[in-house]
């Protein structure tokens, strides 16, 4: 018969942190950017179906990485919360900081309770009517929540994906900027020194687009996708990004150079 | 209410297994449901006033080489007793981009029920990533009518129909409810509420094969015309408040209200065309002091009153 043997809870809260984190480095990266017009998602994902992003409510998005039926289970939970507060009091009760607050204290609760911890990444992400009023929560698998601002990347390779965006991101981009920026920082975080390009079709892209009427989630796929990655090769230098309309897949946005 | 004491997400939100709200909500926050929401406070066939909304008519068009689709509208009154309880009340609602659900009945469960109803819709989308089909529609909508059975039977009974684009067929379709939850797809046109009967009539002469989505609109706000001439519960065309009729023409790009300018000018064609020679009218009144002697030419075009001042 064994005997149970002390484990300190340093010791204890290191190991599982150590297990969660290995197995949400394991998955692809998600890079979430906010531009003019609202926050673009962006990730490496050949599957139609099985998305690692999707709508929550009408400004209100989701996007994880980690293990898929532990983020799947997490995002109906979401829309539920969402759907039952929106019917219980009015659709515009419903926001991010709430809904991140309940991801964040359900994760807390099961990393520190349960045998295994939840190996997925979050986040919720709110659009407002003004860039200034967007929201961008980054919830852990340990239940820390950041409030970021403009830019989150998560997975794997997130430092080194991170470095690449930070340095190219600013506030005020049009959507075929900042996707081109999230597709090179995608290719960017293989193994290897090269940086890779990722076809339109191994991608999954969505936007909160702010312009939208209601439901301001969308996902851009096919030619509509194609058209905003190789749109516009000619370097420009200042950013005329006011002009450039979201929905409208030829509006010429600048291509930055430099990162 | 939605999260537990320690503020995680409770079980129920965690469960897998189904995409309805209307069973998520059932499960889990039962007293929200509008079938529960007045159960026990009235008593069994005395009905409390309540204001109720009346007539709704729809109809699909679309034959060979016109694009398919269907027309919804809806009168904007509602009535409590003989009041009038509000006149600018709005009866057809979107349920989701490809359908619109009109309500006849109770106002208060009603517009409760499209609510649920239009969330059930939109929550099965967003879990599943793709839209029910409109058999699937027609089918929950159905449900929520048998649950609302209980409160039918105490007078409080919610009379749906439900219109839409069937993006596998490629065409519009209606279907209509009865209180137990029975759902039966009508041909061509149909039209619930109580001026129904009128409008139907009048959808039966006015309804024509080779319809397109402005005569349509046309047909359908004449249908309501027709039915608020005959039943008071009905309200007709407001032009002193301009307050129109609520219209809403389904096709495969989706859902869309017609605008108020457009339906001006379908009520003032309306009105001008049986201003005509297809209504009986009354003659002028002439009294005895003016009457116009028997010898000289009866002159309508001068007005009565000019008749006995002649020279």
């Amino acid at each position: 018969m064994n005997m149970p043997f002390y484990v300190s809870p340093e010791q204890l809260m290191k190991d599982r942190a150590d297990f969660a984190r290995k197995g949400i480095a394991r998955g692809r990266s998600v890079v979430v950017l906010a531009y003019e017009d609202g926050i673009a998602f962006a990730t490496e994902n050949p599957s139609r179906a099985l998305h690692k992003i999707s709508e929550i409510y009408d400004r209100i998005a989701f996007a994880a990485v980690g293990k898929y039926n532990e983020f799947e289970n997490l995002r109906v939970a979401g829309v539920r919360y969402a759907d039952l507060r929106g019917y219980s009091y009015d659709r515009t009760d419903v926001n991010a900081r709430g809904l991140a607050n309940a991801y964040a204290q359900t994760l807390g609760t099961v990393f520190t309770t349960e045998s295994k911890p939840l190996e997925v990444e979050l986040v919720v992400a709110e659009v407002g009517r003004t860039s200034a009023q967007d929201q961008l929560y980054r919830i852990s698998y340990d239940g820390s929540v950041a409030d970021e601002q403009g830019v989150v990347v998560m997975g794997g390779q997130a430092d080194q994906l991170g470095r690449v965006l930070q340095d190219a991101w600013q506030p005020g981009l049009g959507l075929a900027e900042v996707l081109r920026l999230a597709v090179r920082a995608l290719g960017a975080g293989g193994d290897g020194e090269e940086v890779r390009t990722i076809p339109a079709a191994q991608l999954e892209v969505a936007v909160l687009d702010r312009t939208r009427p209601r439901r301001a989630f969308r996902r851009i796929s096919g030619s509509a996708l194609e058209d905003l990655l190789t749109d516009a090769d000619g370097p420009t230098t200042d950013a005329d990004a006011e002009t450039d309309d979201a929905g409208d897949a030829t509006g010429a946005g600048p291509a930055t150079d430099e990162g | 209410m939605s999260t537990d004491q320690s503020g995680r997400l409770p079980d129920a939100f965690t469960t897998p297994g189904s995409s309805s709200f209307l069973d998520f909500l059932s499960g889990h926050a039962p007293d929200l449901l509008p079938s529960r929401r007045a159960a026990g406070h009235a008593s069994a066939g005395a009905a409390p006033d309540a204001p109720h909304a009346t007539t709704i008519v729809a109809l699909t068009f679309g034959a060979e080489g016109v694009a398919g689709g269907v027309v919804m509208a809806g009168d904007r009154r509602a009535t409590m007793g003989s009041m009038i309880a509000n006149r600018e009340i709005e009866k057809v609602f979107p349920a989701d981009e490809y359908s619109a659900v009109g309500i006849a009945g109770t106002a208060g469960i009603a517009v409760e029920l499209v609510r649920l109803f239009q969330l059930e819709l939109e929550h099965y989308e967003k879990i599943e990533g793709s839209l029910l089909s409109l058999d699937g529609k027609a089918n929950r909508l159905s449900t929520m009518i048998r649950q609302n059975l209980g409160l039918a039977m105490q007078g409080l009974a919610v009379v749906p129909l439900f219109a839409g684009f069937d993006l596998d067929r490629g065409g519009g379709r209606i279907f209509s409810y009865d209180v137990t939850g029975g759902r039966y797809e009508e041909r061509a046109y149909h039209s619930v509420g109580s001026g129904s009967v009128f409008a139907r009539s009048s959808l039966k002469k006015l309804w024509r094969t080779e319809l397109d989505r402005d005569t349509s609109v046309r047909v359908a706000v004449e249908a309501l015309y027709d039915a608020a001439d005959d039943d008071s519960a009905t309200g007709g065309p407001d032009p002193v408040r301009r307050i129109w009729p609520v219209v809403a023409v389904v096709t495969q790009t989706g859902y869309e209200r017609v605008p108020d300018d457009e339906l001006a000018a379908v009520v003032e064609q309306i009105v001008a065309e049986r201003s005509g020679t297809g209504v009986p009218r009354r003659r002028p009144a002439v009294t005895n002091a003016e009457a116009v002697p028997h010898d000289k030419p009866h002159d309508l075009s001068q007005g009565p009153a000019s008749g006995g001042d002649a020279e």
